[in-house]
């Protein structure tokens, strides 16, 4: 279907320059961040503006053709894995900073604008609180779709506490809006639907943020334990005591070796782990608060507090960069991204160190500690026959033994298509068929990208049974929402 | 005419909405019977399915900061149970008997929403009764979890008409140790909004930020938590006498918040929001309409008491803001909402037919 009619009418509605259709040209798109997969669409489309959006998925909708929505495609999920024959809609244009509000606290902005960029925007007062480690690159509209997180949450909490209204084009072209830069607006809160649904119930054109002003001081620290159990404890204590940091994050030696080749941060390269506390706030809550953390990590090996802005800086950056620098433990890396009730970090940490030895493999271990969001790094050589797949049971198996802890396959990456595998271990039938309810109120026809989020494919049909008008309804007297 | 029902367990109740929508007899959930005049009067025949019955705190797990509630269980009982490891749940209303259930299904809020949002925000998971017989979940009980629909949030604030929430996942927070309110106040209305404005746009780290306004004079209040509550609070002192608020600061603080909770109720309570900047124009409405007014200067949520109720009061404020009513008299001619975009309705509707393909969740 590459030049077929839709793709004449997708030419028509953006300009010939902006639909991809080229086989070398589309390899581009064929993947997200996780490279294990690959789908080559029949075109890509990048729209300008919401109405061309509007108009392409309605076209879509008309030729009855499947689509999906990208934006960085720094996914780790393929939650924008394009679908074979289908459209990938390219929201890369769609970039621009509409408004900003500070005395409010709002800015409006399009789905192709940066993380980092908003809070760039409303610097240096402002902040917009969710930081995932892809921030330079990740797009807003992507933090939607997957209600992204990243280290500041424990404190701070996720997209879908800082998003207060949507213009949302839906899988029939039409287009709505949620909320807006108010709050509370009536009926049903499809705005918190919406945020997290993984691009399956439609494209979100404008989008408000709330941002808050900038913590007044920030204290950094990084600390170093022979083991990820001792560094567990000290987390313990820390919550324990009532103290809710900006960021508690742990790396285990694994992630510190390759974080340190990376940064040259001037880690020890034998500590069994790393753990950074940030607390942020007003100074004299912060010292107060700071000079006790510090005591409890009195079993430390070492310490070292951020002096400075540059000294804060390079923590985080070692700390963000030990994704990309596993390349220097292993060729390929698989990463998982499950939940544990915290309390349980040490028996699990314990489970995945023993299948990583069952299965010959090694697993870096990157964290967010307060909020239990393990980042396991399963590593191996895709070179190496079997190794892949022995990696992938591997990545498998650690999600059960977070399940089965009490946590979740996902905190922040999303199901996409790589996990939805795992759904069922999380929720059982009727479950999987109320979140179809919603899917299928948005999207009847299933074409907002198909193939993610639930385990296996499933179609609408009608609405079951009839609706009744209450009596006061058909009076005139009230409504539903 | 209404049968109250208050079933054993969650099974029992999802059988009795089944068996209610099988025989197309409306259903309303009945928690602390605290806001059942918030909606639209219970249709003749209707059914009332209580949760009191439901009550167990079925899990605190203090290490993690997180509980499982069924959703009978008394908002107090549940803050009572907490306190004792140091925690909360971060959600006060105004109600003395409010169940949690009800609570999170009005997504009715207190000033803790300041600092740690409604219950859309705190609620981490749920479980779900609907009028086909389905019991379902969403969400689970850590505090961080991407996977599947938030199927919790589209509940919250439902008032019920999707179906039961017969159980929940809440997020905790640490009590904290210590606090301080400084307060400010003045009798212009521009005067004020600046000095709430200052807060709101301050580094401050704010346990609570409310205005009110009642009879042509004003308080902002500026709540501090923590260790070390004090030198805050006497940085938001200098922030509001900058602006030219009289100023005071309040160690023992908890009355002052007790009264914003309280003028969140009355013969005619409306609940209003806009963008925060715009309070100059709602205090002067406030004043000419009689109201008190209580809110969250950061968030622009309102709540404006009328002694004296009256439809056109709601109309007016309708111009311009979001209105919603809550607490009124049942013979008085409102709707509840106001309008909804069309376009949003449409939507809604959408959702409701799917998950209450009977129609009797009213």
């Amino acid at each position: 279907m590459t030049d077929g009619p839709l793709v004449e009418r997708l030419r028509g509605i953006v300009g010939t320059e902006h639909v991809v259709t080229h086989r070398r040209q589309l390899a581009t798109y064929e993947s997200d961040g996780l490279l294990q997969y690959a789908v080559t669409p029949a075109a890509v489309v990048l729209p300008g503006t919401s109405d061309e959006v509007a108009a392409v998925v309605r076209a879509c909708h008309e030729a009855e053709t499947p689509w999906v929505a990208r934006g960085a495609g720094s996914g780790l999920s393929g939650g924008a894995l394009p679908v074979e024959d289908g459209i990938l809609i390219a929201l890369s244009r769609l970039r621009r900073i509409l408004e900003v509000d500070i005395p409010n606290g709002r800015v409006l902005v399009e789905p192709g604008v940066t993380n980092i960029a908003v809070s760039q925007a409303v610097a240096p007062t402002h902040f917009f609180p969710p930081d995932p480690s892809s921030q330079i690159v990740c797009t807003i509209g992507g933090n939607v779709a997957e209600n992204s997180g990243g280290a500041h949450c424990f404190k701070y909490g996720f997209t879908t506490n800082y998003v207060t209204g949507l213009e949302l084009v839906l899988p029939d072209g039409s287009e709505v809006t949620l909320g807006g830069p108010e709050l509370d607006h009536p009926g049903y809160d499809l705005l918190g639907a919406f945020v997290g649904s993984e691009g399956t119930l439609g494209i979100a054109t404008k989008i408000w943020l709330r941002v808050v002003p900038k913590p007044e001081a920030v204290r950094t620290l990084v600390a170093f334990f022979g083991s990820t159990v001792e560094a567990g404890e000290v987390v313990s204590r820390i919550v324990a005591e009532g103290i809710v940091p900006g960021a508690i994050e742990m790396m285990d030696n694994l992630s510190i070796r390759a974080a340190e080749g990376a940064t040259g941060a001037g880690y020890p390269v034998d500590a069994g782990a790393a753990l950074v506390v940030e607390l942020d706030g007003s100074e004299a809550e912060c010292a107060t608060r700071f000079e006790h953390v510090i005591e409890m990590c009195e079993g430390a090996d070492s310490v070292r507090v951020a002096k400075d802005e540059a000294e804060r800086e390079l923590i985080w950056r070692t700390r963000k960069a030990a994704f990309a620098a596993m390349g220097r433990i292993a060729p390929n890396y698989y990463v998982q991204d499950s939940v544990i009730p915290r309390t349980r970090l040490t028996e699990v940490l314990a489970k995945i160190d023993e299948l990583a030895q069952e299965h010959d493999l090694q697993v870096a271990n990157v964290f967010h500690a307060g909020d239990g969001n393990l980042h396991p790094l399963v590593c191996y050589d895709g070179a190496q026959p079997g190794e892949a797949e022995r990696a992938e049971e591997l990545a498998g198996l650690i999600v059960k033994v977070c399940v089965d802890a009490g946590g979740s396959i996902t905190g922040e990456h999303g199901v996409g298509v790589d996990k939805k595998r795992y759904m069922p271990s999380m929720f059982d039938e009727p479950d999987l068929a109320t979140f179809q309810r919603l899917r299928c109120a948005f999207d009847p026809d299933g074409r907002a990208n198909p193939g993610k989020v639930m385990p296996t494919p499933r179609l609408c049909g009608e609405v079951p049974g009839p609706y009744r008008r209450h009596p006061l309804e058909q009076a005139g007297v009230a409504e539903r929402f | 005419m209404h049968v109250a029902e208050a079933p054993a367990t969650r099974e029992e109740l999802g059988a009795a909405l089944a068996a209610a929508a099988e025989a197309g007899t409306p259903v309303r959930f009945r928690g602390g019977a605290t806001k059942l005049g918030w909606a639209p009067p219970v249709p003749p025949g209707a059914v009332e399915l209580s949760t009191s019955s439901l009550a167990s705190i079925v899990e605190h797990n203090a290490g993690d900061l997180t509980a499982v509630l069924e959703p009978g269980v008394l908002l107090a009982d549940a803050q009572a149970s907490f306190a004792k490891a140091g925690q909360m749940l971060a959600l006060d209303p105004p109600d003395g008997g409010a169940t949690v259930g009800g609570v999170v299904a009005t997504a009715d809020t207190g000033p803790l929403r300041a600092r740690y949002g409604g219950p859309r925000d705190l609620v981490v998971g749920m479980r779900v009764a609907l009028s086909d017989g389905t019991l379902a979940k969403s969400g689970g009980k850590v505090i961080k979890n991407v996977a599947g629909y938030d199927i919790a949030k589209l509940f919250s604030g439902s008032f019920g008409t999707l179906g039961a929430i017969v159980e929940l996942s809440v997020r905790l927070h640490p009590l904290p140790p210590d606090t301080s309110t400084t307060t400010g106040s003045s009798t212009d209305a521009d005067e004020l909004a600046r000095g709430a404005a200052a807060l709101a746009g301050s580094a401050l780290e704010q346990h609570g930020l409310d205005v009110r306004w009642e009879s042509g004079r004003g308080t902002v209040l500026s709540r501090f938590a923590g260790a070390a509550p004090r030198p805050q609070a006497e940085a938001a002192e200098l922030l509001l006498r900058r602006e030219g608020l009289s100023t005071e600061i309040v160690d023992d603080d908890e009355a002052l918040w007790d009264k914003q909770r309280a003028a969140q109720r009355g013969p005619l309570v409306v609940k209003v929001s806009g963008l925060p900047t715009r309070l100059p124009d709602l205090l002067r409405t406030a004043g000419e309409l009689g109201a008190t007014l209580v809110g969250r200067a950061a968030l622009g949520v309102y709540w404006l008491r009328l002694e004296e109720p009256s439809a056109a009061a709601v109309e007016r404020l309708r111009h311009g803001w979001i209105a919603a009513v809550q607490d009124r008299p049942a013979d008085l001619d409102v709707d509840p909402w106001g309008e909804i975009d069309p376009a949003a309705q449409a939507l809604m509707q959408r959702v409701k037919e799917r998950f209450d393909p009977a129609g009797v969740c009213v």
